[in-house]
């Protein structure tokens, strides 16, 4: 187990290039007091809030060069040559390679390796990387990029998912059957097609790094990243290295959702380094982060729902249909997501679901917060608030009939298993969606203010109304998330701890390789760390490829897997100190953690025990809305969510009060826009992301329904509001307008077409 | 072209061989001066925000050359103590990449009103995105930060009178 990091950072491999500040800013601040269940400060906050903590984007070694990626403009080219010769001449660049100089593998990927290190020969989407160069500054390497010329040859690009399908170009199809959907007689049926728009985690930290050659002809990488060891079984291969002679540390990462998943910068500032011996950063700008990392899939789905007398579902149709873009990435696992997640935590007997990822020249899509859940929760949402209207039923009401149960069966056959069997509702079996939905009754909506100060109003402070035309509108969602890695992913975390007296002082150092993206990952290591072992102190060693995997920071899952691993491992730690003494040295334990084993989905009926946990979330928005300009002001956002046990009530709420924002970003403002494949919007001007403006007050209810299988009863918590507050707006929008609204983001054109006037 | 400023209180001097370099790129690349962000370079983020003479700014639409004789203060020196704590304890730092700017911000505000409403700080905050927080945490640290620093100001007079003041030493 390595040493803790010191104030310069790891011990360099060779002589004079260790970064000038800790990479990641781990160090050993004081951490406090605080175990399971209470806010101890942050362990990063302090130097977050002084400017010296490190983020990727930091980072600086002596004899530094700058890296520069030169993309295609097209979203789809053969490639007829490529002439670098010009921009080698220029002074200060050192290296200019392109797919000739990759050493190794020439393709990468998350799951699958289809991903070209860079171009081979043809181009499939806008931005893919064609060339890579270092020089002394970034000035100059983003002038020899330009100076690449690169001959293309205009193909035509295939951009409709609907064309791709019939083409049989796509990654995945799922389909769900069980029942006889055909076979039933409803009181009341609704079908609709619903969009959604294709949304950038935009996280504010770029994509940025560096790399430093070793003396033993390998190479160091820091890089912000969700997923050191995945980042490292990619990387080596395509370098031609063994695994050993790479080391990546993480750096501090500014944000991530989904964004960090696949590799960005790592492979191409590794080959710069290897090429010119020296160290190499590489940094995108907001343009560059627009199309240097894949987003969440824009959708098209087709939703047929039915219901009997009794407002209980009958049968639900679902053709679902992503946009996957022009790489595999993750889409492969956002299929089966979208497709056993497909009608939400409502018991129904007759399914018949059919899940596409297509396959296009539109930018790549992958993981994004919510991670397939999102598209589906904003269609079955819609689909049951429009359901319980015909039924003349509140939509609470409809919910609470349809509500999964302890006992009940998800439409994969997965039984909800994870709740107290002891538990009943009026002699029911115990369903936590139904007693979550009972506790806003508890929680007011809020009145509308007499005397309401203009910029309170939709339109704020641009004056656009003083209140008449403004209709104020109620409305609720319901999301339901996997936690951790599904279908038979054999998915674990390692962690070591180790304990021994420094300064008179018990110390317990925690070494993994989990990211810290800003969730707060590192308090709840040192909390657990606490709670299990006593002591005050705990160090954090930095998350590096010396520790084994901990899987990614992705799927809500790191409380639970890495959370876990270090309690397995703190728990071995006291095993040991029983006939141990500190004072005779060191006591170590490393363990690895693994959830139970969850099963691939029958690629005919998509039945199977896909999902280890579910979380469940649910959003009641408040919206007022100017339906002459079609502005929407949302007004108030409360939430209820089940998070089995509060680890952390500051972080946690941090967790529900973000994930709800980009609920809201992606309801009614953030959408990249592609016309033939070509992004419209990559910069923070024309993609908006919500401002403390757009937010509202939130009001959190947290329930703890504790899931015996988890270490302390934990739910994931991180993605499950980024599900539900989407649906629960725009029913507000619709309660408000009466409009049927099936596509987001809803767009003031899509509110006031229907007055005749277009904008 | 020498500019010469103020950074943070001490004496700078920047050699900036590029007409329209801006002070973002002259703080962090030329000067190694990392505490301020660049998220987007285009004015529209606000986590490069610093103070020039005591106005805020976003530093990537700001020309290094206009600097000349001006005093800079980044979150090295604009923020009160009061203000990073309130941060901390309320849990108004995630990732921590908007914070920078964020503090700035909050600090020109605090100094311009003592208790600021929440449509005041929304006002003042609503050029600094934030995409993890949801800016609740955020809105309740300029609260906290406000009292404390309301309540600094009643001991501190309090104090300086005591220290000062011999015949109430005994
Ligand atoms: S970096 Fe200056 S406003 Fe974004
Ligand atoms: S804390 Fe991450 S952007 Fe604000």
């Amino acid at each position: 187990m390595p040493e803790p990091a010191n104030p310069t950072g790891p011990a360099p491999a060779m002589t004079p290039t260790p970064p000038t500040r800790a990479a990641g800013g781990v160090g050993t601040p004081p951490l406090g007091t605080g175990g399971v269940g209470s806010s101890p400060a942050r362990p990063d906050a302090e130097a977050k809030v002084n400017g010296a903590f490190d983020y990727a984007s930091d980072l600086s070694f002596p004899g530094m060069l700058w890296g520069h990626t030169l993309r295609s403009p097209h979203p789809r080219a053969r490639i007829r040559s490529i002439d670098t010769t010009a921009a080698q001449a220029i002074p200060g660049v050192e290296a200019v390679l392109t797919a000739a100089d990759v050493p190794g593998k020439l393709h990468y990927g998350l799951i699958e390796d289809d991903q070209p290190v860079l171009s081979l020969g043809e181009v499939n989407y806008q931005g893919e990387p064609v060339a890579i160069v270092a020089a002394g500054s970034l000035d100059v390497a983003r002038r020899a990029a330009e100076l690449i010329e690169v001959d293309y040859e205009l193909l035509e690009p295939r951009c409709d998912p609907e064309d791709a399908l019939e083409a049989g170009s796509f990654f995945r199809y799922q389909p769900v059957r069980l029942g006889d959907p055909d076979a039933q007689v409803p009181a009341a049926v609704v079908a609709r097609e619903y969009v959604v728009g294709m949304q950038d985690q935009a996280p504010l930290g770029p994509e940025s790094g560096a790399a430093v050659p070793t003396a033993d002809g390998g190479v160091e990488l820091y890089v912000a990243t969700q997923w050191v060891h995945s980042d490292l079984e990619q990387i080596a291969p395509c370098l031609g290295l063994e695994p050993d002679r790479i080391h990546i540390a993480i750096a501090g990462i500014g944000g991530a959702f989904g964004a960090r998943e696949d590799l960005s910068v790592q492979v191409h500032m590794a080959m710069l380094a290897l090429a010119t011996g020296r160290p190499v950063k590489m940094m995108y700008d907001r343009a560059e982060s627009f199309v240097g990392h894949v987003h969440r899939h824009p959708a098209r789905m087709r939703y047929e729902h039915a219901a009997d007398a009794d407002g209980k579902l009958l049968y639900v149709k679902a053709r679902i249909v992503l946009d996957g873009g022009a790489y595999a990435s993750t889409t492969e696992a956002v299929v089966g997501n979208a497709a056993s997640l497909a009608v939400g935590p409502y018991e129904v007997e007759h399914v018949s679901v059919d899940a596409w990822g297509a396959r296009t020249n539109n930018p790549p899509c992958g993981a994004m917060r919510g991670f397939g859940g999102v598209q589906t929760c904003f269609a079955y949402e819609s689909q049951m608030d429009a359901l319980a209207e015909a039924l003349g039923l509140s939509p609470v009401e409809f919910r609470r009939r349809n509500a999964v149960a302890q006992g009940s069966k998800l439409i994969t056959g997965q039984i909800v298993d994870a709740y107290d069997p002891e538990r009943a509702d009026d002699g029911r079996p115990f369903s936590p969606l139904a007693d979550m939905l009972g506790r806003f009754k508890e929680i007011p909506v809020p009145a509308v203010p007499a005397g309401r100060d203009i910029v309170d109003l939709p339109g704020g402070t641009g004056n656009t109304t003083h209140g008449e035309g403004v209709r104020r509108g109620v409305g609720y969602g319901v999301g339901l998330k996997n936690v951790c890695y599904s279908e038979g992913f054999d998915d674990y975390s390692t962690a070591s701890v180790r304990v021994e007296r420094v300064d008179g002082q018990t110390v317990a150092f925690v070494h993994t390789a989990a990211a810290e993206v800003g969730q707060g990952h590192w308090s709840l290591q040192a909390q657990i760390a606490r709670t299990e072992l006593g002591v005050d102190r705990v160090e954090l060693l930095p998350n590096d490829t010396k520790a084994g995997s901990a899987g990614s920071s992705s799927a809500s899952r790191q409380s639970y897997m890495t959370g876990g691993a270090v309690k397995a491992a703190c728990e071995a730690v006291r095993e040991l100190l029983r006939d141990r003494d500190l004072a005779d040295g060191p006591v170590e334990a490393t363990r690895v953690f693994r959830h139970r084993e969850t099963k691939p989905m029958d690629p005919v009926t998509g039945q199977g025990e896909s999902h280890v946990q579910l979380a469940l979330c649910v959003h009641r928005a408040t919206v007022d809305v100017d339906i002459e300009l079609g502005l929407v002001k949302v007004v108030d956002l409360t939430c209820v969510q089940d998070v089995g046990k509060i680890m952390n009530p500051a972080a946690l709420e941090g967790q529900i009060h973000g994930g709800t924002a980009q609920g809201l970003g992606l309801a009614v403002m953030e959408e990249m826009i592609t016309e033939q494949g070509r992004v419209r919007n990559a910069s923070f001007t024309d993609y908006l992301i919500p401002t403390i403006l757009d937010m509202p007050p939130m009001r959190l209810r947290i329930v703890e329904n504790a899931d015996p299988e988890a270490p302390y009863g934990l739910r994931g918590a991180g993605e499950p509001p980024t599900l539900s507050s989407t649906p629960a707006i725009v029913a507000a929008i619709r309660d408000a307008t009466g409009l049927a609204l099936t596509q987001i983001p809803v767009r003031p054109e899509h509110l006031t077409a229907h007055l005749g006037r277009q904008p | 072209m020498k500019v010469e400023m103020r950074i943070d209180g001490e004496a700078a001097v920047a050699d900036v061989d590029r007409p329209g370099e801006s002070l973002l790129s002259t703080l962090r690349d030329r000067l190694g001066l990392y505490g301020t962000k660049n998220a987007c370079e285009q004015g529209e983020c606000g986590s490069c925000t610093v103070l020039l003479d005591g106005d805020p700014v976003c530093s990537c639409l700001v020309a290094t050359a206009q600097c000349e004789g001006r005093e800079v203060k980044t979150v090295v020196g604009a923020v009160p103590r009061p203000v990073r704590d309130a941060f901390i304890a309320c849990g108004a730092v995630q990732c921590g990449f908007c914070t920078p700017g964020l503090l700035v911000s909050v600090a020109d505000l605090l100094a311009r009103e003592g208790d600021p409403r929440d449509p005041v700080i929304r006002e003042a905050l609503a050029g600094n995105l934030c995409r993890c927080t949801g800016y609740e945490k955020i809105i309740d640290a300029v609260h906290a930060a406000a009292e404390a620093m309301a309540d600094e100001a009643h001991r501190a007079p309090a104090r300086s009178r005591a220290a000062g003041s011999t015949e109430e030493t005994p």
